[in-house]
């Protein structure tokens, strides 16, 4: 068979596949089968939208494309479309992103549940095209729900499961699955992609747009202009906002179910917000996200080896930020050793150091952190690095102290 | 853990080779990752592709520092890079040549070495030196890490866009056929 019959034929089964993550993410969004996509393709993430452009001209995907002039194009078409009561999709990264800005921050408030995967880049300047987190994590605050894969698989898996959890009717919001440039987006791997047949069922009916629809025959405005500290006041724009805030919380039950849902059905099973490993019985821990942890995973195996009482805290879902999750792993052990691809620079340190650090103030206890910044620029992140993070952190259990971020790679 | 490096030049497909190579390990029921080194792409500048294959899955996603084995995809190219660097005692070097073992400075930690003249093969085959899948025949002879036919399918399933994949059939077997494998043996390292 072909992959066009493999694909729309609900009778197939599941399917090996040796792609690479770009791939993979385009066999999700296939799997989830959009109404309307909009491109505008930008490395790393070029290759996502080409074999998304190529399903849709192949049959594979069921979607109207729109090959638009620029990111900001993208998601307002998208915008429009999802109010007609279309499912979505688009990718981006980087400089693409930051184009997209401004209907990017209009798309939660909104409530419009759209997906996108970002595949993770560095930000200009100097000239980068490589990847890393900072673009991702230039717009945390945006009120997206963000999650980060750790491996090819799981960016077909989570780029399924984003959708269901987007359009929840107690969620409504937009949906970033993040994968990392150049070590998901190229790493080539084999998979597995799940009979649409699971899939269908998984998502269910859909219903995209129950709380705003256009429609000529009963025109409605929408994103009308709220009050200020004048007039009517202020109110109902503080109403929508606390509804933001309350929608991302409920979110994360939601993840929960979503991914356990996902393992029942498929057979696949995820952390769905933190996963904890090797850490029952360890002193410290170190704290990843991304691609990296499979190389701090081998290296914590190693440590262990050598009898280090460590362990390891991995952050999939980063926005709503698991404080809940972070705590109870945090409970766990003495001192952390926190890796961010992508710094925070306010605080001389990473993003993923200060969000931890805020999760840490809900245990009402103190643990001595270190924040480690690697894998900028598509740098690589090695055993040995991690090696060398876990010697680190275990020296703040003797009372070591760093004054500021420990910069891996800094020599490479 | 099997680690393998592929060096070449912008243009010859070492990445298509180390994706077809994948393919093929994946058939042979091998955990397998691969990816780029990321440079930009230009033609004819010096490239990687890196590739891990073991029986059990693997976690790691990165670069390889400690190779087993080194494919060499273009002749010159042991000229521009340190295509030895960090190899594990005991390697394979799989490279693209006219010339014997006998004209070749081989280093130490090679064991095993496979020679074929990729370039003069894809003359023939192609019209252009594209040496990339000439040279998975070539590994695949040399190792035996994986078959003939493994090959042949997981270049089925590679969507050639220029060369076609009769061309790249017929390459890939005149690759594995026409490759003279060398096993050094230590201390005498002389060529069976």
């Amino acid at each position: 068979m072909t992959a066009i019959e493999t694909a729309i034929d609900p009778r197939y089964q599941s399917r090996s596949l040796v792609c690479d993550g770009n791939e993979a993410a385009a066999w999700g969004v296939a799997l989830a089968r959009p109404d309307v996509i909009a491109v505008y393709p930008i490395t790393p993430q070029s290759s996502l939208v080409e074999y998304v452009s190529q399903f849709v001209a192949e049959g594979i995907i069921d979607a109207e494309l729109m090959n638009v002039e620029g990111e900001h194009s993208v998601l307002s078409a998208l915008q429009g479309a999802a109010l007609a009561g279309a499912r979505t999709y688009t990718a981006t990264c980087g400089p693409g992103l930051a184009f997209m800005f401004e209907p990017y921050i209009r798309t939660p408030g909104l409530r419009l549940p759209l997906v996108a995967n970002l595949v993770t880049r560095d930000t200009l300047t100097p000239q980068c095209v490589w990847g890393g987190h900072q673009d991702a994590m230039l717009v945390k605050e945006a009120g997206w729900i963000q999650m980060y894969c750790e491996t090819v698989q799981e960016v077909l898996d989570t780029t399924v499961m984003a959708y269901r959890i987007g359009e929840h009717p107690q969620v409504m919001l937009p949906v970033n699955v993040n994968s990392d440039g150049n070590y998901l987006s190229y790493g080539v791997t084999g998979i597995e992609v799940p009979p649409p047949v699971l899939v269908d069922a998984f998502l269910g009916e859909r219903n995209i747009n129950w709380h705003a629809a256009l429609d000529p025959e009963r025109p409605m405005a929408v994103d009308p202009l709220t009050g200020g500290a004048g007039g009517p006041g202020p109110g109902l724009f503080v109403g929508y906002r606390q509804g933001q805030c309350d929608a991302m919380q409920k979110a994360l039950d939601i993840i929960e179910e979503t991914h356990r849902d996902w393992g029942d059905r498929i057979g696949r099973h995820y952390a769905p917000l933190v996963e904890e490993y090797r850490l029952e019985d360890a002193d410290y821990a170190l704290v990843t996200i991304g691609s990296m942890t499979g190389a701090a995973k081998d290296a914590v195996d190693a440590a262990r080896d050598r009898g280090e009482a460590v362990g390891l805290i991995k952050v999939k879902t980063f926005r709503p930020f698991p404080v809940k999750a972070m705590a109870r792993a945090l409970s766990k052990v003495r001192a952390i050793g926190v890796v961010d691809r992508s710094v925070a620079f306010g605080w001389n340190a990473g993003p993923l150091y200060q969000e931890t650090l805020a999760a840490l103030h809900s245990t009402e206890r103190f643990l001595p952190a270190a924040s480690f910044i690697g894998g900028l620029a598509g740098a690589d992140i090695t055993v040995d690095d991690f090696s060398g993070v876990i010697q680190d952190t275990a020296r703040l259990l003797q009372g070591h102290r760093f004054d500021g971020p420990r910069w891996i790679n800094r020599n490479d | 853990m099997h680690e393998i490096r592929i060096h070449g030049r912008g243009g010859q497909g070492a990445v298509i080779a180390s994706k077809i190579l994948a393919k093929a390990l994946v058939e042979e029921g091998k955990f397998v990752t691969a990816i780029p080194a990321f440079g930009f792409e230009r033609r004819g500048a010096p490239v990687a592709a890196f590739m891990r294959f073991d029986e059990a899955p693997i976690r790691r996603i990165n670069n390889i520092y400690t190779p087993n084995t080194v494919i060499s995809i273009d002749p010159s190219v042991i000229r521009a890079v340190d295509i030895f660097e960090g190899m594990q005692p005991g390697g394979t070097w799989v490279h693209t040549t006219r010339d014997s073992a006998e004209q070749l400075d081989v280093p130490e930690h090679i064991d095993t070495l496979g020679l074929c003249d990729a370039v003069g093969i894809a003359m023939e085959v192609f019209g252009r030196p594209i040496t990339n899948t000439i040279m998975l025949g070539a590994f695949a002879k040399t190792t035996g890490a994986v078959s003939l036919d493994a090959l042949k399918r997981g270049l089925a399933s590679a969507n050639f866009r220029d060369a076609g994949l009769k061309q790249n059939l017929l390459a890939v077997e005149r690759g594995y056929a026409e490759t003279r494998v060398h096993h050094l043996a230590q201390p005498d390292r002389e060529a069976c």
